[in-house]
């Protein structure tokens, strides 16, 4: 297919991971943000491809791994209420919340369903009027216009029974966490390519500008992740951080501002909590008040409620890049994506998920040679 | 959550105020709405993320760059310093499987 199969292209893939070998001299370590960066690399084994002297940790830039544990159960709560049609994108129904997951409320009667757009949560809302339909809100910017586009058409149809249940967080203010921890040992970072797609890049000149940090915008395919790898390792070798962009068939500088315009008429920026991570200011969205009426939160009144983290799970040091998904003792024994005990082994885009499918014979392979 | 997947744009169509199009993937058509690439046209391609198309890729920027990364590959594999390292060899066999 046009635009993914030449980003595959052996050659090329072969030519940058010499490349890197040539150019990299002192040990350094870069995170990939998103979740399907992750996959990525480790799909095809970059990784282990580039050498050991530059080391890939895995950030935060997956939506179901970092939604708290009390909007899962808040999302439980709405969907086993009486007549209530619950919409999610797929993903979130495996989410283990504190007494049960989404599934759960599925198999006892809830009226559960997967969508693969909010639009088609509005059109459910449209051929039910008389049932209350609530459509799980959740992720980055890249998903921001669609989940703000679906609360703006229902008012626009004058729908009275559609409502969000909004839980979208922001790379930015995740990255100066992430910086501002004493314990950071991330030299550089490959920025989120489709977030950047509707936020350009102009966000992580500050970044760049008070952390000394190179930044690269990269995207998705081995081609595109392995350019960006050297593009970074460039900029750290010759003592420069600046944001760039590898990803310019897709990345502006001042990104989609269709795009951008629907997410401000619908959303405001809040203090949001991250699974794992805790409260941090300013890092997500949510409803403007001329919108209370599309606000699940406030129909079925579930704005108080809160939850702990489960114990064993290490998902807050692996999100952070302080840890891999193998150092977790519950790793692929206690802890599977069948059984998943926290968010990151659930989702197709969590590191935990992405270490099972591809690694979990790694130690195995290792003894046999 | 943002997997992202590039199509072909190959019919319009409208739906109240949005703007719908049929987009191709590989063999596979489907619906998507195009508020958010007012500037894309019929045979243009787009990139579509939970059923909106979120940009229209720039033929001329990945040409240009294609064009650069095919110029590495070029230079780079005809240097012997870089041939026949098994370990790489292995894992790009992976690649081109996919």
């Amino acid at each position: 297919m046009r635009y993914i199969d030449e980003y595959r292209d052996p050659k090329i893939a072969q030519a940058l991971v010499d490349r890197i070998h040539a150019q990299v001299t002192k040990p350094w370590v870069l995170m990939e943000i998103c979740g399907g960066q992750t996959h990525t690399l480790m799909r095809y084994g970059i990784d282990e491809l580039i050498g050991e002297k530059v080391e890939l940790v895995h950030g935060p830039g997956c939506p179901v791994c970092v939604t708290p544990i009390e909007i899962v159960d808040k999302a439980v709560e709405i969907a086993s209420r009486p007549g209530v049609i619950f919409v999610s994108y797929g993903d979130m129904l495996r989410v283990p919340g504190t007494r049960c997951d989404l599934f759960r409320v599925k198999a006892e009667g809830g009226d559960v369903r997967i969508a693969y757009s909010p639009m088609e949560a509005v059109k459910i809302a449209q051929n039910n009027p008389t049932r209350q339909v609530v459509f799980f809100g959740i992720g980055f910017e890249t998903t921001a216009p669609a989940n703000a586009m679906a609360v703006w058409r229902a008012r626009e149809l004058g729908l009275t029974n559609f409502s969000e249940l909004v839980s979208h967080v922001l790379v930015p203010p995740a990255i100066r966490l992430l910086l501002n921890s004493p314990s950071n040992r991330v030299q550089g970072f490959i920025a989120p390519g489709h977030v950047c797609t509707i936020m350009g890049y102009w966000e992580y000149k500050a970044l760049v500008d008070e952390f000394h940090v190179p930044i690269v915008v990269g995207g998705f395919e081995p081609v595109d992740l392995l350019e960006a790898i050297s593009m970074l390792a460039a900029q750290l070798e010759e003592g420069r951080a600046e944001v760039e962009n590898q990803y310019a068939r897709t990345v502006s500088f001042e990104g989609n501002r269709a795009a951008q315009r629907i997410v401000e008429q619908v959303f405001e920026v809040a203090d949001r909590k991250w699974r794992g991570i805790g409260a941090i200011p300013m890092s997500g969205l949510r409803l403007r008040p001329e919108f209370a009426a599309f606000d699940a939160e406030k129909i079925f009144d579930v704005e108080a409620m809160e939850a702990p983290e489960p114990a064993e799970c290490i998902s807050a040091q692996v999100l952070q890049g302080l840890k891999k998904p193998v150092d977790c003792p519950a790793f692929g024994t206690r802890c599977s994506p069948e059984r998943p005990l926290g968010a990151p082994m659930v989702s197709t885009e969590g590191a935990c998920a992405a270490y099972y499918q591809y690694r979990r014979h790694a130690a195995s392979l290792v003894c046999v040679q | 959550m943002c997997l992202a997947v590039p199509g072909k744009l190959v019919e319009e169509q409208s739906l109240g105020d949005n703007r719908l199009g049929i987009v191709q993937f590989g063999g596979i058509k489907r619906s998507v709405f195009l508020d958010f690439v007012p500037e894309a046209q019929v045979g243009d391609y787009v990139l579509v993320h939970v059923g909106f198309a979120i940009s229209r890729l720039d033929d001329e920027e990945a040409r240009r760059t294609y064009q650069l990364l095919e110029h590495i590959g070029m230079l780079e594999i005809e240097d012997p310093a870089f041939a026949g390292d098994p370990g790489t060899a292995e894992s790009l066999a992976a690649i081109r499987t996919k």
